[in-house]
């Protein structure tokens, strides 16, 4: 295993497993999904490739931050606004 | 600006849990339910910390009342950039019948204590949607307020408030010290990540007793009963007009 990078993707997939406790379908989808996707590239040695990877783990991770922003705006504006005429 | 301001924030049951009234009747199920920091409370938090890195005020002072548990909604304050926390040890049945009034009287004296310039709060609870903390809080001071923010600007020494009132925006001056509550538009509240928890770590929660801020927390109220809105009925579907008219003379309704 490439050793500088073995922090960086441990960091990630801590993050990620922080962040799936808030997935709409429940913590333990995210996490078996979590596990597999990682899963599927133990093998991997090159570093560029890897860094590619974690790159793309991070872009994830921005993306739930948005979903789930997302989700609590709207259900926070049905149950708080008034409908705009 | 030497600023301080002080950030209320409320531990909640997490908006996205479906909510269950107990068997007796007495309130909703708590026990083992997900509860997380109220979203107004977020966005209270998250202006706070954008007030402090725009450098308008020099430190965020995050406050919250109850039992042990709340210190994990103080340490997500913390993570999201607050300087440091104050946990208003409340518990048992002092905890359920803490409302609105007595978190205002904790929240006042707390104020005078730590010589706060601003406090803000979020507009309303999603558990019991009072909407009256901020406006108390403000009163029980004899400070202006700003309630339902939708954005603040500082001028000089006084602060610009955009409020959403019904049928539009108002726009107020208001002379500091003063109260401000948190509307769904103020700011897009950051997520507190794992690095983030880790960093807030180090940082300090002190621990006070309502009693050692010369507060009563005892409530006038008495919750007798709590239920569950009706259950909706479902529709029925009609052939022609004529049936229409039939089904709406036996409701009663024509």
């Amino acid at each position: 295993m490439s050793n500088p990078l073995r922090g960086e993707v441990l960091r990630l997939y801590k993050n990620l497993l922080y962040l799936g406790r808030d997935y709409p379908k429940g913590t333990s989808y995210f996490r078996e999904r979590l596990k597999t996707a990682f899963m599927k590239n133990k093998d991997i040695t090159d570093p560029e490739k890897i860094k590619k990877l974690v790159d793309r783990g991070d872009l994830v991770i921005k993306e739930l931050e948005a979903l789930y922003f997302l989700r609590k705006y709207r259900a926070m504006k049905k149950r708080y606004c008034e409908p705009e005429h | 600006m030497s600023a301080r301001v002080l950030v209320g924030v409320k531990r909640v049951i997490d908006y996205a849990v479906k909510i269950r009234v107990k068997p007796d009747r007495t309130g909703v199920v708590t026990d083992g339910v997900k509860h997380s920091m109220n979203p107004f409370c977020e966005i209270a938090v998250e202006e706070a910390v954008k007030l402090k890195e725009k450098k308008l005020v020099k430190e965020v002072v995050a406050v919250s009342c109850g039992p042990q548990q709340v210190q994990e909604t103080i340490r997500t304050a913390l993570a999201m950039g607050a300087d440091r926390g104050i946990h208003v040890e409340v518990s048992g049945k002092d905890y359920e019948t803490l409302g609105p009034l007595q978190v205002s009287k904790i929240l006042a004296a707390l104020a005078k204590k730590e010589q706060a310039d601003l406090i803000i709060l979020g507009k309303q609870a999603i558990d019991d949607d009072c909407n009256q903390t901020g406006q108390m809080t403000a009163a029980l001071l004899d400070w202006p307020q700003g309630t339902f923010a939708s954005e603040l600007t500082f001028e000089a020494d006084k602060l610009k408030v955009v409020r959403e009132i019904d049928g539009g925006l108002e726009t107020i001056m208001i002379k500091l010290p003063a109260v401000v509550t948190a509307d769904l538009r103020l700011n897009t509240p950051r997520y507190a990540t794992l690095p983030n928890i880790m960093k807030a770590k180090k940082k300090k929660i002190a621990n006070v007793k309502p009693a050692d801020l010369g507060v009563d927390v005892s409530s006038r109220l008495e919750v007798l009963k709590v239920d569950e809105p009706p259950q909706r009925q479902a529709g029925v579907k009609v052939e022609t007009v004529e049936d229409l008219v039939g089904k709406l003379k036996e409701a009663g309704r024509i």
